[in-house]
């Protein structure tokens, strides 16, 4: 009797501590995104006060001026545009490649699939600089042909780079799961008298749409994210900016100006898409995940 | 006949698109990369000449490059261990235990995950601000802060890096290593319990040997994408400075090719392509178990 009751009393005390350890990491998580929140609508004599104070007003003028005077909104509709146009490019070119990777057999379907696996060892970011030369010398030799230039500071290069370089993690996870269905779906379309074509896109597809979706997701996560690419390949001084480059350029001129409400409305402007896509979504999220297993 | 001139017609169309912009932006860099390595190309100019490895001896008289290497080996080490030691653990006691909000603290911990480095980057710079900083204010309540802790500064800003590159990864692995391990079928856990193996031992014996293939696959990724990690926050959060305390190989390769040092620039990316296959390698050799079936 004596023994149970510790031994239920030390197991108390486990799941306390436990419950201690989980809520102080959730803390360290929800505390400083929530900080931010309230930064972006103090005034800039507020912070150099308690920075755990709360702000005195509603002060909205903090996000007119980044999303005018800091070109925020601008930016904003350049990032819509580029990640919108990436994830349709690498639907149209990734889907048909994953369904014939998998399903069909050709000469070369071996190589072509091993290549596209070793693709996943390629980080983007390792060959930035060979891309961005490759464009650069492309634009030169433009330039001398016909004397304008477009392949450098164009968001639809930068669309297609992304949607390229987004292609091994696509095709691996579509593959893997259009292998998994049973050929008796193409036999009998075949057998209606239904083309490859027809039958891949009425037949096949409305089935991957689970799959479809997570992609969707995770590259629409890593476009609207993404910042070294963007910065490289668009890096004169009226190029158009993606939101997350505008957002290192005011940080690092912040620093000089001080002008820490501006800043923090810029971070909100660019984390609040993710995070109400992520509120509506996060049980795709979370449990398409598991269908990957890895990122790029 | 007909029917398969259709077909090749079909799988040339649907296959080309893909493989064409595979090659251009992926294979062609990448080739690349190791042939620019061994050449020395003008700033503005594509004319280039041949120098055969002298990219590569410069490299190892270069200290600044010696050390961005030693810091990036230094990040994805304690990166790795911490981040995946909290993630397998928690994921195990999220999974075995009754624990009430489940569901909102695996909310909560995936949320790092969907944020731009560069908002990370922001939101880390106000906690380590140094006047008014979030954790300088609160550890300012314990002990007298007239000279600020500089958590950006020389010595500490390599720790400063790993708490903000585990804080962004942890929620990620925990929620896939939470979807595996809930396949572990519990009647293994049940008759563990009546042989009397505790939680630890569990873990250990059934947890981690069950969801193995799955941790190797997600180790080798976590690897590669961690070199890439710890260029992205080095880049946002310090520049490489101060005085290059925080630099790292890949930023040092882009800080080279910003000075328009081409060649010097494609010698430090083949030395991190190697780096990064391999130890790939190493670890899918070391970590190289009998798969367990449940």
């Amino acid at each position: 009797m004596q023994e149970k009751q510790t031994s239920r009393s030390s197991e108390r005390l486990y799941m306390a501590f436990i419950y201690l350890v989980l809520g102080l990491l959730a803390i360290s998580i929800v505390v400083p995104v929530a900080w931010v929140f309230m930064a972006s609508i103090k005034q800039n004599s507020e912070f150099y006060s308690n920075p755990w104070a709360l702000p005195a007003g509603f002060y909205w003028q903090n996000f007119v001026d980044a999303w005018n005077g800091a070109k925020m909104g601008s930016y904003m509709l350049n990032s819509v545009v580029v990640t919108a146009l990436a994830l349709v490019l690498l639907l149209i070119i990734a889907l048909p490649a994953a369904y014939c990777l998998a399903r069909f057999k050709f000469m070369g379907q071996k190589v072509l699939h091993t290549l596209f696996m070793a693709g996943l060892f390629i980080n983007v970011n390792y060959i930035v600089v060979p891309i961005f030369l490759m464009l650069r010398d492309g634009d030169n030799w433009i330039k001398n042909l016909t004397g304008g230039s477009f392949l450098l500071n164009n968001l639809f290069v930068l669309a297609i780079v992304y949607a390229a370089t987004a292609l091994p993690f696509t095709i691996y996870l579509l593959s893997g799961y259009f292998a998994t269905l049973a050929h008796d779906y193409e036999e009998a379309a075949y057998i209606d008298g239904a083309g490859y074509a027809t039958t891949m896109i009425r037949i096949i597809f409305p089935m991957a749409k689970p799959s479809i979706i997570t992609i969707i997701l995770f590259n629409f996560l890593s476009f609207w994210n993404e910042y070294i690419i963007s910065m490289t390949l668009m890096s004169s001084t009226n190029a158009p900016r993606t939101l997350p480059v505008g957002l290192l350029n005011l940080m690092q001129a912040q620093q000089s100006a001080a002008q820490y409400g501006t800043m923090y409305a810029g971070l909100v402007l660019v984390m609040l898409p993710t995070l109400i896509l992520y509120i509506c979504v996060q049980k795709q999220l979370t449990q398409g995940m598991t269908v990957g297993g890895l990122k790029g | 006949m007909n029917k398969n001139k259709g077909r090749s017609r079909f799988l040339v169309l649907c296959l080309a698109p893909a493989t064409i912009l595979f090659f251009l932006f992926m294979i062609v860099p990448t080739v690349n990369v190791f042939r620019m390595s061994l050449f020395e190309r003008g700033a503005y100019s594509p004319n280039e000449t041949f120098v055969g490895l002298k990219n590569f001896q410069m490299l190892l008289s270069d200290t600044q490059f010696i050390r961005s290497m030693q810091n990036m080996i230094l990040l994805v080490v304690v990166v790795t261990i911490i981040t995946f030691g909290f993630a397998l653990v928690f994921a195990a006691i999220l999974t075995r235990e009754k624990i009430k909000g489940q569901n909102i603290f695996r909310i909560i911990f995936y949320i790092p995950n969907i944020l731009s480095v560069v908002v990370i980057s922001g939101i880390f710079s106000a906690i380590y601000k140094p006047e008014n900083g979030m954790l300088n204010s609160i550890i300012g309540l314990f002990r007298d802060m007239s000279d600020p802790i500089l958590w950006k500064g020389e010595g500490l800003v390599i720790p400063s890096l790993i708490i903000a590159m585990v804080w962004q990864a942890i929620g990620y692995y925990m929620v896939m290593y939470m979807a595996s391990m809930s396949a572990v079928p519990g009647s293994l856990y049940e008759s563990a319990n009546l042989d009397g193996a505790g939680r630890v031992t569990q873990f250990f014996q059934i947890t981690i040997p069950l969801i193995w293939t799955n941790i190797r696959t997600t180790l080798t990724f976590f690897i590669i994408s961690t070199i890439n990690m710890a260029f992205l926050f080095v880049k946002a959060m310090t520049s490489g400075g101060p005085n290059g305390a925080s630099d790292v190989a890949l930023n040092y390769m882009y800080s080279q090719k910003d000075a328009g040092l081409y060649g010097y620039s494609m010698a430090i990316g083949v030395v991190i392509f190697l780096f990064s296959f391999a130890l790939s390698a190493v670890v899918n050799k070391a970590t190289d178990r009998e798969p367990l079936e449940f």
